[in-house]
Protein backbone atom coordinates (compact mmCIF):
# COMPACT_ATOMS: atom_id res chain seq x y z
CA UNK A 1 0.00 0.00 0.00
CA UNK A 2 1.29 3.33 -0.95
CA UNK A 3 2.76 5.75 1.32
CA UNK A 4 2.00 9.50 1.39
CA UNK A 5 4.41 13.00 1.59
CA UNK A 6 3.28 14.76 4.57
CA UNK A 7 5.03 17.71 5.68
CA UNK A 8 4.11 19.18 9.08
CA UNK A 9 6.07 20.78 12.05
CA UNK A 10 7.22 19.12 15.57
CA UNK A 11 7.86 21.22 18.30
CA UNK A 12 9.30 23.77 15.78
CA UNK A 13 10.67 21.49 13.46
CA UNK A 14 9.94 20.62 9.97
CA UNK A 15 9.22 16.82 8.69
CA UNK A 16 9.51 15.60 5.63
CA UNK A 17 8.18 12.14 6.00
CA UNK A 18 6.39 9.25 3.63
CA UNK A 19 3.40 7.68 5.92
CA UNK A 20 1.30 5.01 5.74
CA UNK A 21 -2.39 5.81 6.08
CA UNK A 22 -2.76 3.71 8.76
CA UNK A 23 0.06 4.91 11.25
CA UNK A 24 -1.45 7.06 14.02
CA UNK A 25 0.03 10.87 14.43
CA UNK A 26 1.22 8.83 17.99
CA UNK A 27 2.45 5.89 15.95
CA UNK A 28 4.96 8.59 13.78
CA UNK A 29 5.96 10.37 16.79
CA UNK A 30 7.46 7.79 18.21
CA UNK A 31 8.25 5.34 15.81
CA UNK A 32 9.29 6.83 12.87
CA UNK A 33 10.47 10.60 14.96
CA UNK A 34 11.34 8.74 17.92
CA UNK A 35 9.86 11.43 20.33
CA UNK A 36 8.74 8.51 23.01
CA UNK A 37 7.75 11.13 25.17
CA UNK A 38 4.22 10.90 24.32
CA UNK A 39 2.69 7.75 25.74
CA UNK A 40 0.63 4.99 24.25
CA UNK A 41 -2.05 4.08 27.41
CA UNK A 42 -5.14 2.50 26.14
CA UNK A 43 -5.22 4.09 22.72
CA UNK A 44 -8.80 4.23 22.23
CA UNK A 45 -9.10 7.91 23.18
CA UNK A 46 -9.90 7.30 26.83
CA UNK A 47 -6.87 7.31 29.19
CA UNK A 48 -5.60 10.93 27.91
CA UNK A 49 -1.45 9.60 27.74
CA UNK A 50 -0.84 10.58 24.26
CA UNK A 51 -2.65 13.67 24.35
CA UNK A 52 -0.04 16.54 22.28
CA UNK A 53 -0.99 19.67 21.09
CA UNK A 54 -1.88 20.55 17.45
CA UNK A 55 -2.26 24.35 16.66
CA UNK A 56 -3.07 25.01 19.98
CA UNK A 57 -5.88 22.39 20.87
CA UNK A 58 -4.66 19.17 22.77
CA UNK A 59 -5.95 16.24 21.14
CA UNK A 60 -5.56 12.87 21.42
CA UNK A 61 -2.59 11.61 19.12
CA UNK A 62 -4.17 7.84 18.93
CA UNK A 63 -7.19 9.28 17.10
CA UNK A 64 -5.18 11.37 14.34
CA UNK A 65 -4.36 9.59 11.32
CA UNK A 66 -0.69 10.93 10.40
CA UNK A 67 -1.70 11.42 6.87
CA UNK A 68 -4.25 14.32 8.36
CA UNK A 69 -1.73 16.38 9.44
CA UNK A 70 0.15 18.21 6.79
CA UNK A 71 0.61 22.40 7.40
CA UNK A 72 -0.24 21.83 11.00
CA UNK A 73 2.24 22.40 14.15
CA UNK A 74 2.60 19.91 16.87
CA UNK A 75 3.70 20.35 20.34
CA UNK A 76 4.77 17.03 22.17
CA UNK A 77 6.14 16.95 25.71
CA UNK A 78 9.76 17.10 24.10
CA UNK A 79 8.64 20.65 22.73
CA UNK A 80 7.62 22.34 26.26
CA UNK A 81 11.52 23.66 27.68
CA UNK A 82 12.93 26.89 26.54
CA UNK A 83 16.57 26.69 26.57
CA UNK A 84 17.37 24.24 28.96
CA UNK A 85 14.39 25.78 31.32
CA UNK A 86 11.21 23.36 32.20
CA UNK A 87 7.67 25.10 31.00
CA UNK A 88 5.93 26.22 34.17
CA UNK A 89 3.63 23.27 34.36
CA UNK A 90 6.53 20.68 34.16
CA UNK A 91 8.02 22.70 37.24
CA UNK A 92 4.95 22.70 38.61
CA UNK A 93 4.47 18.65 38.68
CA UNK A 94 8.05 18.10 39.98
CA UNK A 95 7.35 21.10 42.87
CA UNK A 96 4.33 19.54 43.42
CA UNK A 97 4.90 15.84 43.07
CA UNK A 98 2.41 15.47 41.07
CA UNK A 99 3.21 11.95 39.09
CA UNK A 100 4.25 8.79 40.69
CA UNK A 101 4.86 6.19 37.75
CA UNK A 102 5.41 8.89 35.47
CA UNK A 103 3.29 7.03 32.73
CA UNK A 104 0.44 9.33 32.54
CA UNK A 105 2.65 12.89 33.23
CA UNK A 106 3.09 13.97 29.38
CA UNK A 107 -0.69 13.29 28.89
CA UNK A 108 -1.43 15.45 31.54
CA UNK A 109 1.07 18.44 31.29
CA UNK A 110 -0.01 18.45 27.40
CA UNK A 111 -3.69 18.85 28.67
CA UNK A 112 -2.99 21.34 31.58
CA UNK A 113 -0.89 23.54 29.12
CA UNK A 114 -3.51 24.15 26.31
CA UNK A 115 -6.18 24.52 29.26
CA UNK A 116 -4.12 26.97 30.86
CA UNK A 117 -2.84 28.78 27.44
CA UNK A 118 -6.66 28.94 26.81
CA UNK A 119 -7.60 30.24 30.21
CA UNK A 120 -5.83 30.60 33.18
CA UNK A 121 -8.29 31.50 35.40
CA UNK A 122 -10.64 28.69 35.58
CA UNK A 123 -11.64 27.41 39.09
CA UNK A 124 -10.31 23.97 40.59
CA UNK A 125 -13.85 22.68 39.73
CA UNK A 126 -13.45 23.29 35.74
CA UNK A 127 -10.06 22.10 35.78
CA UNK A 128 -10.65 19.01 37.53
CA UNK A 129 -13.54 18.68 34.62
CA UNK A 130 -11.75 19.85 32.01
CA UNK A 131 -8.62 17.08 32.94
CA UNK A 132 -11.32 14.25 32.77
CA UNK A 133 -9.91 12.61 29.68
CA UNK A 134 -6.62 12.19 31.29
CA UNK A 135 -6.14 9.12 33.61
CA UNK A 136 -3.68 8.30 36.42
CA UNK A 137 -3.94 5.41 38.46
CA UNK A 138 -1.22 6.43 40.49
CA UNK A 139 -1.69 9.61 42.75
CA UNK A 140 -5.58 10.23 43.24
CA UNK A 141 -4.84 13.26 41.35
CA UNK A 142 -4.80 15.57 44.46
CA UNK A 143 -1.49 16.58 43.40
CA UNK A 144 -1.76 17.07 39.97
CA UNK A 145 -4.51 19.28 40.54
CA UNK A 146 -2.14 21.28 42.91
CA UNK A 147 0.41 21.17 39.97
CA UNK A 148 -1.95 22.61 37.54
CA UNK A 149 -3.38 25.52 39.99
CA UNK A 150 0.08 26.17 40.81
CA UNK A 151 1.12 26.59 37.00
CA UNK A 152 -2.08 28.31 36.48
CA UNK A 153 -1.36 31.11 39.14
CA UNK A 154 2.26 31.43 38.14
CA UNK A 155 1.58 31.48 34.18
CA UNK A 156 -1.29 34.04 35.60
CA UNK A 157 1.17 36.76 37.21
CA UNK A 158 3.82 36.30 34.88
CA UNK A 159 1.71 36.97 31.86
CA UNK B 1 -5.76 -1.32 11.54
CA UNK B 2 -5.76 -2.50 7.90
CA UNK B 3 -4.28 -0.10 5.66
CA UNK B 4 -5.95 1.90 3.15
CA UNK B 5 -6.21 4.02 0.00
CA UNK B 6 -5.89 7.78 1.39
CA UNK B 7 -7.87 10.64 -0.02
CA UNK B 8 -7.69 14.18 0.83
CA UNK B 9 -10.24 16.21 -2.65
CA UNK B 10 -10.85 19.68 -1.84
CA UNK B 11 -14.93 19.80 -3.29
CA UNK B 12 -17.72 18.07 -2.42
CA UNK B 13 -18.26 16.70 -5.50
CA UNK B 14 -15.17 14.96 -5.77
CA UNK B 15 -15.70 13.54 -2.35
CA UNK B 16 -18.83 12.20 -2.93
CA UNK B 17 -18.04 10.31 -6.26
CA UNK B 18 -15.11 8.93 -4.20
CA UNK B 19 -17.37 8.03 -1.00
CA UNK B 20 -20.06 6.44 -3.89
CA UNK B 21 -17.45 3.94 -4.17
CA UNK B 22 -18.05 0.22 -2.22
CA UNK B 23 -15.59 -0.31 0.96
CA UNK B 24 -15.44 3.30 1.66
CA UNK B 25 -15.77 5.51 4.72
CA UNK B 26 -15.76 8.91 5.01
CA UNK B 27 -12.86 10.74 7.61
CA UNK B 28 -14.23 13.52 9.62
CA UNK B 29 -12.94 14.25 12.78
CA UNK B 30 -11.61 10.60 13.35
CA UNK B 31 -12.57 9.72 16.61
CA UNK B 32 -15.00 6.99 15.67
CA UNK B 33 -13.44 5.43 12.99
CA UNK B 34 -10.37 5.45 13.54
CA UNK B 35 -10.87 3.52 16.79
CA UNK B 36 -13.71 1.22 14.66
CA UNK B 37 -10.42 0.68 12.51
CA UNK B 38 -8.28 -0.26 14.98
CA UNK B 39 -9.96 -2.71 16.59
CA UNK B 40 -10.67 -3.75 13.15
CA UNK B 41 -14.60 -3.37 13.04
CA UNK B 42 -13.96 -1.66 10.24
CA UNK B 43 -11.69 -2.20 7.39
CA UNK B 44 -12.42 0.18 4.63
CA UNK B 45 -10.38 -0.24 1.34
CA UNK B 46 -10.48 3.25 0.86
CA UNK B 47 -10.80 6.68 3.27
CA UNK B 48 -11.83 10.18 2.01
CA UNK B 49 -11.41 13.10 4.46
CA UNK B 50 -13.32 15.68 4.90
CA UNK B 51 -10.46 18.11 6.41
CA UNK B 52 -9.90 19.77 3.21
CA UNK B 53 -12.98 21.03 1.66
CA UNK B 54 -13.07 24.44 2.46
CA UNK B 55 -16.30 25.85 4.01
CA UNK B 56 -17.96 22.73 5.68
CA UNK B 57 -17.00 24.25 9.05
CA UNK B 58 -17.93 27.30 10.96
CA UNK B 59 -21.63 28.57 12.72
CA UNK B 60 -23.31 31.41 11.44
CA UNK B 61 -26.73 33.23 13.15
CA UNK B 62 -29.05 35.36 11.17
CA UNK B 63 -30.85 38.39 12.44
CA UNK B 64 -33.82 36.17 13.17
CA UNK B 65 -31.68 34.41 14.94
CA UNK B 66 -31.56 31.29 12.63
CA UNK B 67 -27.93 29.27 12.92
CA UNK B 68 -26.07 27.43 10.69
CA UNK B 69 -23.87 25.45 11.84
CA UNK B 70 -21.31 23.50 9.32
CA UNK B 71 -21.41 19.59 9.33
CA UNK B 72 -17.14 19.91 10.11
CA UNK B 73 -17.77 22.28 12.93
CA UNK B 74 -16.27 20.10 15.87
CA UNK B 75 -18.09 19.85 19.17
CA UNK B 76 -16.17 22.13 21.18
CA UNK B 77 -16.82 24.87 19.20
CA UNK B 78 -20.19 23.91 19.09
CA UNK B 79 -19.92 23.68 23.01
CA UNK B 80 -17.83 27.19 23.47
CA UNK B 81 -20.30 28.86 20.41
CA UNK B 82 -22.17 32.09 22.13
CA UNK B 83 -24.69 31.46 20.11
CA UNK B 84 -25.17 28.08 20.67
CA UNK B 85 -24.90 28.58 24.15
CA UNK B 86 -27.45 31.26 24.03
CA UNK B 87 -30.61 29.88 21.26
CA UNK B 88 -29.47 26.26 21.33
CA UNK B 89 -28.37 25.40 25.38
CA UNK B 90 -29.57 21.65 25.24
CA UNK B 91 -27.38 21.64 21.80
CA UNK B 92 -24.53 23.10 23.38
CA UNK B 93 -24.89 21.19 26.97
CA UNK B 94 -24.74 17.90 24.67
CA UNK B 95 -21.97 18.93 22.45
CA UNK B 96 -19.70 19.19 26.10
CA UNK B 97 -21.37 15.99 27.24
CA UNK B 98 -18.97 14.14 24.55
CA UNK B 99 -15.71 12.18 25.58
CA UNK B 100 -12.87 14.73 26.79
CA UNK B 101 -11.49 18.13 25.46
CA UNK B 102 -9.25 16.58 23.55
CA UNK B 103 -12.13 14.05 21.98
CA UNK B 104 -14.31 17.41 21.53
CA UNK B 105 -11.16 18.94 19.78
CA UNK B 106 -11.03 16.57 16.98
CA UNK B 107 -15.06 15.66 17.29
CA UNK B 108 -17.44 16.69 14.27
CA UNK B 109 -21.22 17.59 14.48
CA UNK B 110 -21.21 15.77 11.15
CA UNK B 111 -19.70 13.29 12.47
CA UNK B 112 -21.59 12.67 15.41
CA UNK B 113 -24.93 12.64 13.67
CA UNK B 114 -23.57 10.76 10.68
CA UNK B 115 -22.41 7.76 12.58
CA UNK B 116 -26.14 7.11 13.68
CA UNK B 117 -25.48 6.54 17.62
CA UNK B 118 -29.03 6.53 19.06
CA UNK B 119 -26.83 7.76 22.23
CA UNK B 120 -25.19 10.36 19.87
CA UNK B 121 -25.07 13.28 22.68
CA UNK B 122 -25.57 16.45 20.27
CA UNK B 123 -28.51 14.03 18.86
CA UNK B 124 -31.14 15.39 21.31
CA UNK B 125 -30.55 19.39 21.02
CA UNK B 126 -30.71 19.10 17.25
CA UNK B 127 -33.83 17.20 17.22
CA UNK B 128 -35.67 19.87 20.28
CA UNK B 129 -34.20 22.43 17.27
CA UNK B 130 -35.71 21.11 14.48
CA UNK B 131 -32.77 21.05 12.63
CA UNK B 132 -33.10 20.44 9.01
CA UNK B 133 -29.93 18.42 8.09
CA UNK B 134 -27.90 19.60 4.53
CA UNK B 135 -26.83 16.85 2.16
CA UNK B 136 -24.91 16.80 -0.92
CA UNK B 137 -24.56 13.58 -3.42
CA UNK B 138 -24.68 12.95 -6.73
CA UNK B 139 -27.52 13.75 -7.64
CA UNK B 140 -27.48 17.54 -6.12
CA UNK B 141 -28.32 18.32 -2.83
CA UNK B 142 -31.65 17.95 -0.59
CA UNK B 143 -32.64 18.83 2.83
CA UNK B 144 -33.78 16.23 5.39
CA UNK B 145 -35.24 16.84 8.53
CA UNK B 146 -33.05 15.46 11.40
CA UNK B 147 -35.97 13.15 12.66
CA UNK B 148 -36.39 11.38 9.68
CA UNK B 149 -32.84 11.10 9.37
CA UNK B 150 -32.07 7.78 11.38
CA UNK B 151 -33.50 4.60 10.48
CA UNK B 152 -31.81 2.13 13.05
CA UNK B 153 -28.77 2.09 15.12
CA UNK B 154 -25.97 3.40 12.93
CA UNK B 155 -28.23 3.35 10.04
CA UNK B 156 -29.65 6.68 8.25
CA UNK B 157 -31.28 7.57 4.99
CA UNK B 158 -28.28 8.87 3.42
CA UNK B 159 -27.28 6.98 0.43
CA UNK B 160 -23.92 6.04 -1.01
CA UNK B 161 -22.38 8.88 -1.83
CA UNK B 162 -24.59 11.52 0.32
CA UNK B 163 -22.28 13.45 2.56
CA UNK B 164 -23.83 15.68 5.14
CA UNK B 165 -22.96 19.49 5.17
CA UNK B 166 -24.38 20.64 7.71
CA UNK B 167 -27.02 22.21 10.10
CA UNK B 168 -29.82 24.79 9.49
CA UNK B 169 -31.80 25.84 13.20
CA UNK B 170 -34.35 28.02 12.15
CA UNK B 171 -35.53 30.63 14.89
CA UNK B 172 -34.86 29.42 18.84
CA UNK B 173 -37.30 28.41 21.34
CA UNK B 174 -37.23 30.36 24.68
CA UNK B 175 -35.15 27.81 26.50
CA UNK B 176 -34.12 24.79 26.72
CA UNK B 177 -32.09 21.25 28.39
CA UNK B 178 -30.06 18.60 27.88
CA UNK B 179 -29.54 15.95 30.28
CA UNK B 180 -27.33 13.20 30.18
CA UNK B 181 -27.67 10.04 32.48
CA UNK B 182 -24.49 8.70 33.00
CA UNK B 183 -22.50 7.34 35.37
CA UNK B 184 -18.62 9.24 35.01
CA UNK B 185 -18.59 12.81 34.35
CA UNK B 186 -16.84 13.16 31.58
CA UNK B 187 -15.69 9.76 28.93
CA UNK B 188 -18.77 8.25 29.61
CA UNK B 189 -21.73 7.16 27.22
CA UNK B 190 -25.27 8.12 27.71
CA UNK B 191 -27.83 5.39 29.74
CA UNK B 192 -30.03 7.98 28.36
CA UNK B 193 -30.21 11.14 26.65
CA UNK B 194 -33.02 13.73 27.38
CA UNK B 195 -33.43 17.35 25.88
CA UNK B 196 -36.73 19.33 25.71
CA UNK B 197 -37.63 22.99 24.43
CA UNK B 198 -40.05 25.23 25.28
CA UNK B 199 -41.90 28.11 23.87
CA UNK B 200 -44.02 30.39 26.42
CA UNK B 201 -46.20 33.25 25.80
CA UNK B 202 -47.14 34.82 29.25
CA UNK B 203 -47.74 31.44 30.94
CA UNK B 204 -48.70 28.99 27.86
CA UNK B 205 -47.07 26.48 26.36
CA UNK B 206 -47.00 27.96 22.72
CA UNK B 207 -44.78 25.13 22.01
CA UNK B 208 -42.78 22.41 23.18
CA UNK B 209 -40.18 19.62 22.51
CA UNK B 210 -39.05 16.56 23.88
CA UNK B 211 -36.09 14.61 21.96
CA UNK B 212 -35.13 11.30 23.78
CA UNK B 213 -31.60 9.59 22.37
CA UNK B 214 -30.40 5.99 23.78
CA UNK B 215 -33.86 4.86 24.69
CA UNK B 216 -35.28 3.02 20.97
CA UNK B 217 -33.60 2.17 17.76
CA UNK B 218 -33.15 6.11 16.65
CA UNK B 219 -33.05 8.96 18.61
CA UNK B 220 -36.67 9.98 18.93
CA UNK B 221 -39.11 13.38 19.71
CA UNK B 222 -41.87 12.22 22.12
CA UNK B 223 -44.71 14.10 20.03
CA UNK B 224 -47.81 12.84 22.12
CA UNK B 225 -46.08 13.94 24.97
CA UNK B 226 -45.34 17.44 23.25
CA UNK B 227 -48.99 17.89 22.41
CA UNK B 228 -50.05 17.57 25.92
CA UNK B 229 -48.73 20.58 26.47
CA UNK B 230 -49.17 22.55 23.71
CA UNK B 231 -51.56 25.43 24.86
CA UNK B 232 -51.40 24.81 28.08
CA UNK B 233 -50.37 26.49 31.26
CA UNK B 234 -48.09 25.09 33.25
CA UNK B 235 -48.72 22.78 36.63
CA UNK B 236 -47.07 20.03 38.05
CA UNK B 237 -49.44 17.39 37.01
CA UNK B 238 -48.83 18.67 33.40
CA UNK B 239 -45.49 18.23 33.68
CA UNK B 240 -45.88 14.87 35.26
CA UNK B 241 -48.04 14.23 32.36
CA UNK B 242 -45.49 15.28 29.95
CA UNK B 243 -42.80 12.57 31.41
CA UNK B 244 -45.39 9.86 31.32
CA UNK B 245 -45.89 10.30 27.56
CA UNK B 246 -42.49 10.72 26.77
CA UNK B 247 -41.51 7.87 28.57
CA UNK B 248 -44.35 5.82 26.68
CA UNK B 249 -43.07 6.90 23.47
CA UNK B 250 -39.81 4.57 24.23
CA UNK B 251 -38.51 1.24 23.50
CA UNK B 252 -35.48 0.70 24.99
CA UNK B 253 -32.75 -2.30 25.55
CA UNK B 254 -31.27 -4.04 28.00
CA UNK B 255 -27.50 -3.95 28.11
CA UNK B 256 -24.77 -3.93 30.26
CA UNK B 257 -24.74 -0.28 30.94
CA UNK B 258 -28.52 -0.40 32.61
CA UNK B 259 -31.98 -2.29 31.74
CA UNK B 260 -34.88 -1.39 29.82
CA UNK B 261 -37.17 -0.88 32.96
CA UNK B 262 -34.83 1.75 34.50
CA UNK B 263 -33.72 3.83 31.49
CA UNK B 264 -37.61 3.88 30.26
CA UNK B 265 -38.41 4.93 34.37
CA UNK B 266 -35.44 7.49 34.07
CA UNK B 267 -36.89 9.03 30.65
CA UNK B 268 -40.22 10.26 33.03
CA UNK B 269 -37.52 11.37 35.45
CA UNK B 270 -35.57 13.21 33.24
CA UNK B 271 -38.07 14.51 30.61
CA UNK B 272 -39.61 16.41 34.29
CA UNK B 273 -36.31 17.67 34.87
CA UNK B 274 -35.05 18.98 31.41
CA UNK B 275 -38.82 20.45 30.96
CA UNK B 276 -38.53 22.16 34.78
CA UNK B 277 -34.90 23.50 33.42
CA UNK B 278 -36.29 24.97 29.58
CA UNK B 279 -38.79 26.47 31.58
CA UNK B 280 -36.66 28.52 33.96
CA UNK B 281 -34.59 29.26 31.27
CA UNK B 282 -37.97 30.80 29.19
CA UNK B 283 -39.29 32.56 31.88
CA UNK B 284 -35.55 34.49 32.38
Amino acid sequence: MAKYPVSFKVNGDEQDLLIEPRKTLLAVLRDVIGLTGTKEGCSTGDCGACTVIIDGKAVTSCMVLGVTVAGKEITTIEGLAEDGELHPVQQAFIDTGGYQCGFCTPGFIMSSKALIDENPDRTEEEFRHALGGNICRCTGYTKILEAVLNAAEEIRTNS
Amino acid sequence: MKNFEFYEPTTLAEASQLFAQEHTQLLAGGTDIVIEMKAYTESPQSVVSLQKIPGLSGITCDADNSITIGAMTNVREVELSQHIQEHHTALAEGASEIGSVQIRNLATVGGNIAHASPAADTVAGLLVADAQVQIVGSDGERSVPINELFTGPGQTVLKPGEIITQFTLPSPASGSHYIKHKIREVMDLAFIGVASSINLEDDTITDAKIGLAAVAPTPIRATEAEELLKGKSITPELIGQAGEAAAAATSPISDLRCSAEHRKEMVDVLTQRTLQYALERARS
